[in-house]
């Protein structure tokens, strides 16, 4: 039981594995939609046709995927680092907070690629503020992370209510949202990039949010994998000894991955409210902060896989509302429970099945999980 | 004489309030004091309430529904401890994965089987647990002072509610002046000297996360079939994050967790209570404000403003044998 993990080839590690946790993951699944008395490959065969069917389901699905590429992303760089940062619901909405002061304050008189910038920037800061905080307690006052920014998202949600239904929200309005940002607020469409397949779309809100969301896989690819910050990010990640040996001041480090982690979560708000709902309203994150975790894990933390385990939770997304539609028994929420079993098997579980795969490469050939061939066995 | 009785009714329901988070306070307390964190409470009281609700309606019966809540949130707790017992996988992932997992099929399920919205029908008399009134309760009410108390605070709760109060000094009593308490302590401090000494740490470590299985399923129960009346999604509401800054709170020992779960209780009544009317001196606060307190005093606690919570010291590591 207790004998380390050894090792197997790349392709089986990167590739294999995942693969196999996340098929259990949906056949877990498979069965929780036997259980409400629906056929399985028929649910799978409809979400698949609902999310890549019609150019409209595509720019749905993409829609969605740029909201979990960017909170995928601000997991991933807190867990490099070695933070389970689980408050990138809460660092979201205040971004959302950063983003309605910009659009509220500009959006009579600034065109919409004036206001783009600076709601990035307000975004991104307000994201980054809301991760500041745990991020100092931990590194000066040894709280930990994961509770206290669970905490945060629950205090987050109090202040955005407090905001949302008090100073934000218009007079004589019921409901508890920013009044309806003006033109210079909105983002401009990118479903002539789909159309130009010959695809039709009916008012799908894929913007260019899109586009910045790939910009910043790219961007944090390169802080990970080619700065000293991303080094000294893995190294204190791997081994937080190791890293204060190698004179890697803690708490900058700690300090630094939070904001980051918690700028990209801010700048997920961007999507929703610039891109679709041209407002701030009560629970608009609902949930992408926590889809980012399964998609992070999913994504084995590198943003490659990051983007493909996005894509792959948006097509769950736009799929799921369409195969709501068609099997009443199964709503949305079947989602959260593939959210579930996804993190459950490729986080949690992760290493369930690697004995068994290594013991079948080991007899097929010793050589690719490192052992010796013992004389008279082997090649 | 009529503050007095609004102190009464706010005190009331402090302790309505307060005893599904003591119960998953203390669940999390055996599960932390073994070494296993337990970021999964809320999943299973959800899927206990939603158990018990479903179960009571199914088979007419409150016990039966309270056996079922406790069945199957012990058999969520077996799957946190396979993962991050059997398979040392990360506890918080694993926590955080049963969440979605009991938010996610207790709605889909509960469509499913009752198509009323994710709800389960509304629980009969006798399908729920009954408030117990104490003898003489009704003749001594009108008494000043101790008549109420009596009548109202100390009378008229269901069993579950005695239950979850019983269950501090018993968890006291087993952490503190048993065996098991004394290993299970042990096991969350140094699994290695445990190890040493020829106990299994990962069937101490699973026999802890039964009992919190339990007490999370009976959380559960008491939100469906005593509290409500009924499942309804997502009805946990935060409940078991509150109950773990509780925990912290109360610096893993059962009697604070007592008190610090009343305290959030009494925060959570006063809210409801006051909800627009103005305080004395401080003027109107926000609910929204007072929504928040528990988590931002928990925030305060943990960053070691007031007193240090020092949890224990094997909590989260995974126990790898040798290497």
């Amino acid at each position: 039981m207790s004998t380390p993990y050894a090792k197997l080839p790349a392709w089986a590690d990167y590739g294999l594995i995942p693969l196999i946790n996340l098929s259990v993951a949906f056949i877990v699944a498979g069965f929780v939609v036997m259980l409400v008395g629906e056929n399985p490959f028929r649910a799978a065969v409809i979400l698949v046709e609902g999310a890549f069917g019609k150019g409209t389901g595509i720019a749905f699905t993409l829609f969605y995927a740029t909201t979990f590429i960017f909170t995928g992303l601000s997991v991933a760089v807190a867990a490099h680092c070695s933070l389970f940062n689980i408050g990138t619901e809460g660092q979201a909405y205040i971004g959302g907070l950063g983003i309605a002061l910009v659009c509220l304050s500009f959006d009579s008189v600034l065109p919409w690629w004036a206001i783009f910038p600076m709601a990035i920037v307000a975004a991104a800061a307000f994201g980054a503020l809301w991760g500041f905080i745990p991020a100092y307690l931990q590194a000066k006052r040894g709280s930990h992370i994961v509770i206290t920014t669970i905490m945060f998202n629950f205090i987050a949600a109090s202040v955005m209510v407090y905001l949302l239904v008090g100073p934000l929200k218009p007079a004589g309005s019921q409901a508890p949202q920013t009044r309806n940002f003006l033109a210079g607020a909105e983002l401009p469409k990118l479903n002539w990039i789909i159309e130009l397949f010959g695809a039709k779309i009916r008012s799908a809100p894929l913007n260019i949010c899109f586009l910045l969301a790939l910009v910043m896989a790219f961007l944090v690819w390169l802080l990970i994998w080619r700065t000293k910050l991303g080094y000294e990010m893995r190294t204190y990640g791997h081994s937080p000894k190791a890293a204060r040996y190698a004179g890697i001041s803690e708490t900058r480090i700690i300090l630094t991955a939070m904001m980051i982690s918690g700028a990209l979560a801010g700048m997920m708000a961007l999507n929703p409210v610039m891109g679709d709902q041209h407002n701030v309203a009560i629970d608009f994150v609902s949930g992408a902060g926590y889809v980012g975790i399964a998609v992070a894990l999913m994504g084995r933390l590198h943003p490659v896989g990051i983007v493909l385990a996005a894509i792959l939770f948006g097509m769950l997304y736009q799929g799921g509302a369409e195969l709501a539609f068609e099997m009443p028994a199964i709503s949305r929420d079947m989602i959260v429970i593939i959210q579930g079993l996804v993190i459950l098997f490729a986080g949690a579980l992760e290493h369930m099945f690697r004995p068994y795969i290594q013991a079948l490469f080991a007899s097929f050939s010793p050589k690719s999980v490192g052992m010796q061939a013992v004389n008279g066995k082997g090649a | 004489m009529d503050v007095f009785n609004a102190i009464v009714q706010v005190l009331d329901s402090t302790i309505r309030l307060s005893v599904p988070l003591l119960l998953a306070c203390l669940a999390g307390l055996y599960s932390e004091r073994a070494g296993i964190f337990d970021i999964g409470l809320e999943g299973k009281m959800l899927v206990g309430a939603f158990a018990g609700a479903a179960a009571a309606s199914v088979f007419h019966s409150a016990l039966i529904g309270l056996g079922m809540a406790i069945l199957i949130s012990v058999a969520f707790a077996m799957v946190h401890g396979f993962a991050s017992i059997t398979h040392r996988g990360n506890q918080i992932v694993s926590g955080v994965a049963i969440n979605f997992v009991a938010a996610g099929s207790t709605i889909i399920l509960g469509q499913a089987w009752f198509q009323q919205g994710g709800r389960t029908p509304a629980l009969q008399p006798g399908e729920r647990f009954e408030a117990i009134v104490w003898p003489g309760a009704e003749a001594v009410r009108d008494v000043p002072i101790l008549g109420p108390i009596y009548a109202e605070l100390i009378s008229g709760h269901s069993i579950l509610v005695y239950f979850a109060f019983a269950m501090v000094p018993f968890t006291w009593w087993v952490l503190f002046r048993t065996r098991f308490g004394l290993r299970m302590r042990a096991v969350g401090e140094n699994p290695a000297a445990v190890d040493t000494a020829g106990i299994s740490v990962a069937w101490l470590r699973y026999r802890a996360l039964i009992c919190t299985g339990i007490l999370t399923g009976v959380a559960g129960a008491y939100l469906s079939m005593v509290q409500n009346g009924g499942f309804v999604k997502d009805m946990t509401a935060g409940k078991g994050y509150i109950a773990l800054a509780a925990l912290i709170f109360a610096k893993w020992k059962p009697v604070n967790a007592m008190f610090a779960c009343l305290l959030f209780g009494f925060l959570d009544a006063a809210a409801i209570r006051l909800q627009g009317s103005p305080l004395p001196l401080i003027g109107k606060v926000p609910v929204q404000f007072m929504q928040a307190l528990p988590y931002v005093l928990t925030v305060i606690l943990l960053a070691g403003f007031i007193g240090k919570a020092i949890p224990p010291r094997a909590g989260g590591v995974p126990y790898v044998k040798e290497r």
